[in-house]
C-alpha cells in the first residue's frame, strides 16, 4: 500500500500531465483549424487543373505524344512509393496507420518480385520503414523546419521523383498519405501519381462545354509542361491533407489522454481519501484505547 | 399602346448603348496553388502568354496557353486596375470567362525582391549547368523572361 504521501505526489503529476496534455489538445486544435483552411484554400487550384488537364486530354485523345509521365514507362518492375507521414508522434495511430499501409504494400510487392524504392517524407514514417526495410530508403524529405506547409515544399518534392524518373528510377509511382476525412477519422490512402491515369478524366468538360480551344504552344507542349505542375499539386494536396489529418489525430488522442488523467485523478483521490479516513480511524482507536486502558 | 412600345424598345437600345460605351464584364479568376487570389467581374486582363502578351475581353474565344514569368494587369469592372505578378503557369480563356491558374502570384506591391533575386540567382544557376543545348536554351530564356520583369516592376 503505498504512503499517504506516495499518493499526494502521483495525484500531482496526473494533475500536471493532464494540464500538459489539455494544452496540447487546444493547440492541435487551433493548428487543425489552420490546416483546414489550408487545404480549403487549395481546393479552386486543384479543382480547375484537374478540369483544365480533362479538356487537354480530350483534345488529344490519348494520342501518341502524350509525355512519358502520363502513359508510363510500359513496364512495372521498379516502384518508387512516396510515403507521406508526420514529423511528430503523440497523435494516435495516425503515423502507424501509414506506415502500415506502406509496408503491406511493399510486402506485397516484394512477393511478387518487384524492386521498391522509398522516398520518405516525415521523421516518423521514415523511423518505422528503416527498421525493415532501410537499404530501400532513397531519401527523407525533412519538414520540420517548414512552419507553414507552401506549394514550394511540395514541389521541391515532385522534382525529386521527376527527375529520378527522367533518370530511368522507377516505372511507377505512388503516393501514400492520409486522407482527411474528419476530425476523428483519417484513412491512409494509396495514390498512383506516374504514370497520371488517363481515364481518370471525365467525360464532360466542366465549363468550356464542347468548344473548339486554341491552344497556343501546341497541346503535346502545354500537356508537358502541365503534367509535372499536376504532380506537384497532388503531392501538395497529399501532404496538406495529412497535415490536417495529423492534427485531428492528435487533437482526438489528447483529448483520450486528458479523459484518462481525469479518471485517474478521481481512482487516486477517492484511494487517497480512504487511506487518510483509515488513518484517522486507526489514530483515534489508538487513542481510545491507550485511555480505556488506564 | 405608345407607351408599352416604348417600353419594349428602350432596354434593347439602352444595352446595345451601354455596350458600346463601356466594355462587358466577365468573369475572372487568379489561382495560385496554396489559394484563390481573385475571383471577380473585370473588363479585361493583359496575360503574359508564351508566345506574346495577349488582352483578355469578354466573348473571347476559347485558348489555352502557357504563361510565362510577367505581370498580369487586371480591369475590374469597377474602373479600378490591379497587377499581379505570376511566375508561369497556364491560362484557360472560354467566351464566359478566364481562369489563370498561376505557379505563384502575388500583388505588384507585395513583390519580395530578395525572392525574386533568388529566382534569377536559381535560373543562372540552372543555365550554367545545363546538359545539353535544349535544356541550356530553355534555362537562359527563362533567365531572360524572369530579368525582363524585373525591369518591369523595378519603378513600381
Amino acid at each position: 500500500m503505498p504512503s499517504l504521501k506516495d499518493l499526494r505526489n502521483r495525484i500531482a503529476s496526473v494533475k500536471a500531465t493532464q494540464k500538459i496534455t489539455k494544452a496540447m489538445q487546444m493547440v492541435a486544435a487551433a493548428k487543425l483549424r489552420r490546416a483546414q483552411e489550408a487545404a480549403e484554400a487549395a481546393r479552386p487550384y486543384s479543382e480547375r487543373m484537374g478540369s483544365v488537364l480533362a479538356n487537354i486530354t480530350q483534345a488529344i485523345g490519348g494520342g501518341g505524344d502524350a509525355p512519358a509521365l502520363m502513359t508510363g514507362t510500359g513496364k512495372d518492375d521498379v516502384h518508387l512509393l512516396v510515403v507521406c507521414t508526420a514529423e511528430r508522434g503523440l497523435c494516435g495511430g495516425f503515423n502507424s496507420q501509414i506506415a502500415r499501409l506502406a509496408r503491406d504494400h511493399i510486402r506485397k510487392l516484394l512477393a511478387d518480385g518487384k524492386q521498391v524504392k522509398i522516398i520518405c517524407v516525415g521523421k516518423k514514417g521514415f523511423d518505422i520503414l528503416r527498421r525493415d526495410y532501410a537499404s530501400m530508403i532513397l531519401e527523407r524529405v525533412d519538414l520540420r523546419e517548414v512552419k507553414t506547409l507552401g506549394f514550394v515544399n511540395a514541389d521541391a518534392i515532385a522534382k525529386k521523383v521527376i527527375n529520378l524518373f527522367n533518370e530511368g528510377g522507377f516505372d511507377i509511382c505512388t503516393l501514400f498519405y492520409s486522407q482527411f476525412k474528419s476530425v476523428i477519422s483519417q484513412i491512409p490512402t494509396t495514390q498512383q501519381i506516374i504514370p497520371a491515369g488517363l481515364a481518370s478524366a471525365p467525360a464532360e468538360a466542366v465549363d468550356g462545354g464542347n468548344a473548339v480551344y486554341e491552344y497556343e504552344p501546341e497541346p503535346g507542349e502545354i500537356l508537358s509542361d502541365l503534367i509535372p505542375r499536376n504532380i506537384s499539386v497532388q503531392v501538395f494536396r497529399a501532404l496538406l491533407e495529412n497535415a490536417a489529418g495529423e492534427m485531428g489525430a492528435k487533437m482526438s488522442a489528447m483529448d483520450n489522454a486528458t479523459r484518462n488523467a481525469g479518471e485517474m485523478i478521481n481512482k487516486l483521490s477517492i484511494t487517497y481519501n480512504r487511506q487518510r479516513q483509515a488513518q484517522i480511524t486507526k489514530e483515534l482507536i489508538e487513542i481510545i484505547s491507550g485511555a480505556e486502558a488506564l | 399602346m405608345w407607351a408599352g412600345q416604348d417600353h419594349l424598345l428602350l432596354p434593347s437600345s439602352y444595352s446595345l448603348l451601354t455596350k458600346l460605351i463601356m466594355a462587358e464584364a466577365f468573369k475572372f479568376e487568379l489561382v495560385s496553388p496554396e489559394r484563390l487570389l481573385v475571383s471577380e467581374q473585370v473588363e479585361s486582363v493583359v496575360i503574359p502568354g508564351a508566345e506574346g502578351e495577349m488582352t483578355v475581353m469578354a466573348h473571347h474565344a476559347p485558348v489555352m496557353t502557357t504563361i510565362k514569368p510577367g505581370v498580369v494587369t487586371v480591369k475590374t469592372a469597377s474602373g479600378g486596375e490591379e497587377r499581379y505578378v505570376v511566375f508561369g503557369g497556364f491560362a484557360d480563356i472560354v467566351p464566359a470567362g478566364c481562369t489563370l491558374l498561376a505557379e505563384s502570384a502575388v500583388a505588384v506591391k507585395d513583390v519580395d525582391r530578395a525572392d525574386l533575386a533568388r529566382r534569377i540567382q536559381e535560373a543562372k544557376e540552372d543555365a550554367a549547368d545545363a546538359k545539353d543545348d535544349q535544356a541550356r536554351s530553355k534555362a537562359e530564356q527563362f533567365l531572360s523572361q524572369l530579368t525582363t520583369l524585373e525591369g518591369a516592376i523595378l519603378p513600381a
